[in-house]
């Protein structure tokens, strides 16, 4: 099996969708001739060409309605929005419009398209770069929000969410493109979107994270073992709709809970699996449930942002009160 | 330094084939069309005005939900989709239901767009259309996205959109325009100036003096037709047309026409922003009134003929009130199966949660 990088199994993935469907159609700024601005779709223009592989000019409206465009002629489109804290131009064509397309029509049109998009913090980018915006689009209905935290699920996630018939935002971690290898098999598979991983088991509290908070949650794991205490870290990948039954399996066994999110706690994802989980296990929960979030400010510039991220010690603080409840 | 705007708005001259009394007046711009095509642009524009009227006094009655008059922009609206082919996608904006009806949405369907029924947004299988949008402007990024699809497939067809006056203040506008123009896609741009946008007038949406030269921002062709003059809009689209699916590109057709009722009939009340001398100025450029002289003067139109559409008219709109109100009663459990393909988890518990309650 071959190790790869999370960017580059989400090349894989692109290249391997590419093959298998001619009307998957691979667009955003500068994703053609210069491959991505992080080299997600380096190589691929060269090899499907001009036609299915290309650049727009520099508009994301733009991007959303020709997708929505490109769909309604049959095509499998997967733009790129150059880096999430972009969205916002975009808004009214994701949310406004590519959601609401099967129902507004009845189910006469569909918008099987993938937007892809780097977002996160920790890497010391510009203003609107790093932003955890995904709950601006896991609160629309008609969307659903994936967001892989390994180099294996970035390949069988974004597989699947090319072929899911409805529009997915995939959400790219700009820490995790290169911080480490995975195992990714080279032959291709698809993992179901809606459904969490338990990326360690554990007795004793239940960690739900994505994103880059799984990796601080399995650190978290780590350093709580020493003190005996077993975490299980159960990794969303999709969070909407995420898997409300692998958490409650968890809660039933660990009967406490911290949920982890790198986005403000204003609003957020946290605040919606929260309330799931105490409609309906409150009487298996031994504490309140607890959430790691960013403080409620905007993202900050870079200088302030390892305080503001979220981390393992914050993680490991809201751990020892559930436990000590 | 070379000034240039002046030099540019000099180059967007009103395009006109037949003035306000029925006359050509640019006879080397008239259309190849029969007689038969010739009535039947009358004909529709008869029975889109009737169309209207009804639409009007049904809402009143309250027996219509959401509409938006049409009077005085038929030649506009009509003599653009006269242009088309089936297989054409038109991308209208919400005042733009007549396109849809002569492209092929059934009347009972359109009327139950209107009332907030999923089943008027059901395009029958061959209408290449969208439901009317309704964010100013949405529709244009799309059409860009259209046209370039079909010409990724090599097809024969264009996409069209329509939108106001004061849609070409949104920032898609001209995202549309310049996504078509640099992928040389088959789109058609309509725009519709009526002069008001709700109640602002077009002086107050932008300083420059036409719309139609907006195209020049984007390197598209771009077009000030007469839009009171249904031939004048239908060689404009035609030929709109046939550059596009030439590989020609893209084309933005800017109409000068007039809405002679409010906005929508949601209370809007023209009197506010626009006066009795300009209404009547308008009123006179009326594209029926002239269109009408024009056949007159050619033998092809009488008030015999006239009466006829306006009686069809009537009784296929009582006919389909009848069909609309036939229409079964639209529910949530619906709403929530047109959500996605596959129900998620939170649907489908929300799913079984409303079919209880609507079983009640």
């Amino acid at each position: 099996m071959a190790q790869m990088t999370m960017i580059q199994a989400i090349t894989d993935a692109l290249r391997t969708e590419l093959k298998n469907d001619e009307n998957v159609l691979v667009y955003g700024e500068d994703v053609g001739q210069n491959g991505g601005v992080f080299r997600a779709t380096e190589g691929l223009q060269k090899e499907f060409g001009e036609e299915r592989v290309f650049d727009t000019p520099l508009a994301e409206s733009g991007i959303g309605g020709l997708s929505i465009g490109l769909a309604l002629q049959g095509y499998r489109p997967v733009p790129e929005i150059q880096f999430f804290g972009f969205v916002y131009e975009a808004m009214d064509a994701i949310n406004g419009q590519m959601a609401r397309m099967r129902y507004r029509s009845g189910g006469t049109y569909s918008q099987p398209v993938t937007i892809r998009s780097p977002f996160g913090g920790g890497v010391h980018t510009p203003e609107l770069h790093a932003d955890s915006l995904e709950g601006l689009i896991a609160q629309q209905p008609g969307m659903k929000v994936v967001i892989p935290s390994t180099p294996y699920d970035a390949k069988g996630l974004l597989i699947s969410s090319i072929r899911d018939n409805d529009p997915v935002l995939f959400l790219e971690h700009m820490k995790l493109y290169r911080s480490f290898r995975g195992e990714v098999p080279e032959k291709e598979y698809t993992i179901e979107l809606g459904k969490a991983d338990v990326k360690r088991e554990g007795s004793d509290v239940t960690l739900v994270a994505y994103g880059a908070m799984v990796h601080a949650s399995l650190k978290a794991a780590e350093e709580l073992e020493k003190d005996g205490i077993q975490a299980e870290v159960i990794d969303l990948r999709t969070v909407m709709p995420f898997d409300i039954d692998t958490i409650l399996e968890s809660v039933k066994k660990t009967n406490r809970v911290v949920v982890v999110q790198e986005a403000q706690r204003q609003a957020g994802l946290a605040a919606q699996i929260v309330t799931e989980i105490q409609e309906r296990a409150i009487l298996h929960l031994e504490a309140p449930v607890l959430r790691v979030a960013a403080p409620d400010t905007v993202y900050p510039f870079s200088q302030a942002e390892e305080v503001w991220l979220p981390n393992y010690k914050d993680i490991i603080e809201k751990v020892d009160k559930v436990i000590n409840f | 330094m070379k000034r240039t705007i002046e030099n540019v708005e000099s180059q967007f001259e009103m395009f006109q084939i037949i003035n306000e009394d029925g006359e050509i007046v640019n006879q080397e711009a008239m259309p190849n069309l029969s007689d038969e095509e010739l009535k039947e642009l009358m004909h529709r524009m008869v029975y889109t005005r009737i169309l209207d009227q009804r639409s009007i006094a049904l809402n009143r009655q309250g027996r219509l939900g959401f509409y938006a008059p049409t009077a005085g922009q038929e030649a506009s609206q009509l003599g653009s989709q006269f242009a088309l082919e089936k297989d054409d996608f038109i991308l209208p904006g919400y005042r733009d239901v007549p396109q849809l009806i002569w492209h092929g949405l059934p009347l009972y369907q359109a009327f139950l767009f209107s009332r907030g029924h999923f089943h008027g947004n059901q395009m029958p299988e061959g209408v290449n259309a969208l439901s009317p949008q309704i964010i100013i402007g949405a529709q244009i990024t799309q059409a860009a996205g259209v046209a370039l699809g079909m010409k990724k497939r090599g097809k024969k067809a264009v996409a069209i959109t329509y939108t106001g006056d004061g849609g070409t203040s949104q920032g898609d506008f001209y995202e549309g325009m310049n996504f078509a123009g640099a992928y040389q896609a088959p789109a058609i741009f309509v725009v519709q100036n009526n002069r008001f946008a709700i109640s602002v007038p077009v002086e107050k949406q932008t300083a420059a003096q036409t719309l139609a030269q907006k195209a020049v921002a984007a390197g598209i062709e771009g077009i000030q037709v007469d839009g009171m003059d249904v031939l004048a809009v239908y060689a404009a689209t035609k030929d709109a047309r046939e550059r596009g699916i030439n590989g020609e590109g893209p084309t933005l057709i800017e109409t000068l026409t007039y809405r002679y009722g409010p906005h929508t009939m949601a209370g809007d009340d023209p009197t506010r922003y626009r006066t009795d001398d300009l209404d009547n100025e308008w009123e006179k450029k009326d594209p029926l009134v002239r269109f009408r002289k024009f056949l007159e003067g050619k033998g092809l139109w009488s008030e015999d003929e006239e009466n006829k559409v306006i009686d069809q008219a009537k009784e296929e709109i009582k006919a389909a009130i009848k069909k609309a109100d036939e229409q079964p009663k639209q529910k949530v459990t619906d709403l929530i199966s047109y959500m996605y393909e596959e129900l998620p988890s939170n649907l489908k518990e929300q799913m079984e949660e409303y079919k209880e309650k609507e079983s009640k």
